[in-house]
């Protein structure tokens, strides 16, 4: 019980460090899911998804400094 | 999909994603055994770790089959965000290292305090425990990883091959350096398998979302390009912030 415990926190650390950072990606995608068919620009669709996780990522690793 | 059948300029990128991003986990499984091996002789360890590779195996056996039956676009957009969460995470670390905000991981203090505690606690079944359960919890990691870049890009063999290729290179070090790998680069290799897996993962989302990219599969080199130029930015903004 205690190694399953112990891999299951490893799988988490695996993905969550900075919990704003994981939300933050995930709350991008999901809008991102969302909003860009309502306003029809799947089109741009790949570079936005890079350019909010960016933005999120870059938010993460100045709130350090 | 079959060895010949693989296009492996295509393949080159997963495979080296595993690859290195495999060798980091390896070497800390390996510093572990070693410890245990040094301080309670190889027995246990090589028990221990051997117990553990069979669990791992019998886990690839078990998940394996279960991911190819599931459809295509969830998939993509799962495994997609599990791999920019991955990616995003190592890449942050080995940015705040560089910049000298986060301390460098270091294999010879691993070791040096493993062999401390199992000191303290030694004896032959804590001894294979300890190898068993690095083993395991390493290798749980490493088959995420090569399923998480295998599978959504239907690029298993190359992922898996790329994963075997760092175990046999660490296994082969571990036999003649009996001591642990503390020159290996690993901020650079966090650095390197966190560009490689955010521009997987982000390609993924958008592929399981149905958005376009610019360039079809030319999209990850040039988003791992993108997110290097954003990560180098960050360390000589942080840098600059540290000397001012």
């Amino acid at each position: 019980m205690t190694l399953l415990r112990t891999i299951l926190a490893e799988l988490w650390g695996l993905f969550v460090d900075d919990g704003l950072l994981a939300l933050g990606l995930v709350l991008w995608v999901a809008l991102a899911a969302i909003l860009l068919p309502i306003l029809g620009l799947e089109w741009v669709g790949g570079p936005a998804l890079f350019l909010g996780a960016a933005l999120v990522f870059a938010a993460s690793v100045l709130r350090r400094s | 999909m079959g060895l010949g059948t693989i296009d492996w300029a295509r393949a080159a990128a997963p495979m080296l994603a595993a690859f290195l991003a495999s060798l980091v986990e390896f070497v800390e499984a390996l510093t572990i055994v070693l410890a245990v091996g040094t301080v309670a002789g190889w027995a246990p360890a090589l028990g221990g770790a051997a117990a553990g590779l069979a669990l791992l195996a019998a886990l690839v056996v078990l998940l394996g089959p279960a991911l190819a039956s599931v459809p295509v676009a969830p998939l993509q957009l799962a495994i997609g965000l599990l791999l920019l969460l991955f990616g995003a995470r190592w890449l942050r670390k080995a940015v705040l290292r560089s910049a000298g905000r986060l301390a460098l991981h270091d294999e010879t203090a691993a070791f040096a305090a493993e062999t401390a505690a199992l000191r303290q606690a030694i004896g032959r079944a804590v001894a294979w425990t300890t190898a068993f359960k690095a083993v395991v919890i390493e290798g749980v990691e490493v088959i995420f990883i090569v399923l998480a870049i295998g599978t959504a890009g239907r690029m298993l063999v190359p992922a898996t091959a790329g994963a075997l290729l760092a175990l046999a290179l660490v296994l082969v070090a571990g036999i003649l350096l009996h001591r642990p790998l503390a020159r290996v680069p690993e901020n650079a290799l966090k650095f390197t398998v966190g560009l490689l897996a955010a521009s997987f993962g982000l390609f993924w989302i958008g592929e399981g979302l149905g958005f376009a990219w610019p360039g079809g599969d030319l999209a990850i080199p040039a988003l791992a390009l993108c997110w290097a130029v954003l990560a180098l930015a960050l360390i000589r903004t942080l840098r600059r912030g540290a000397a001012a």
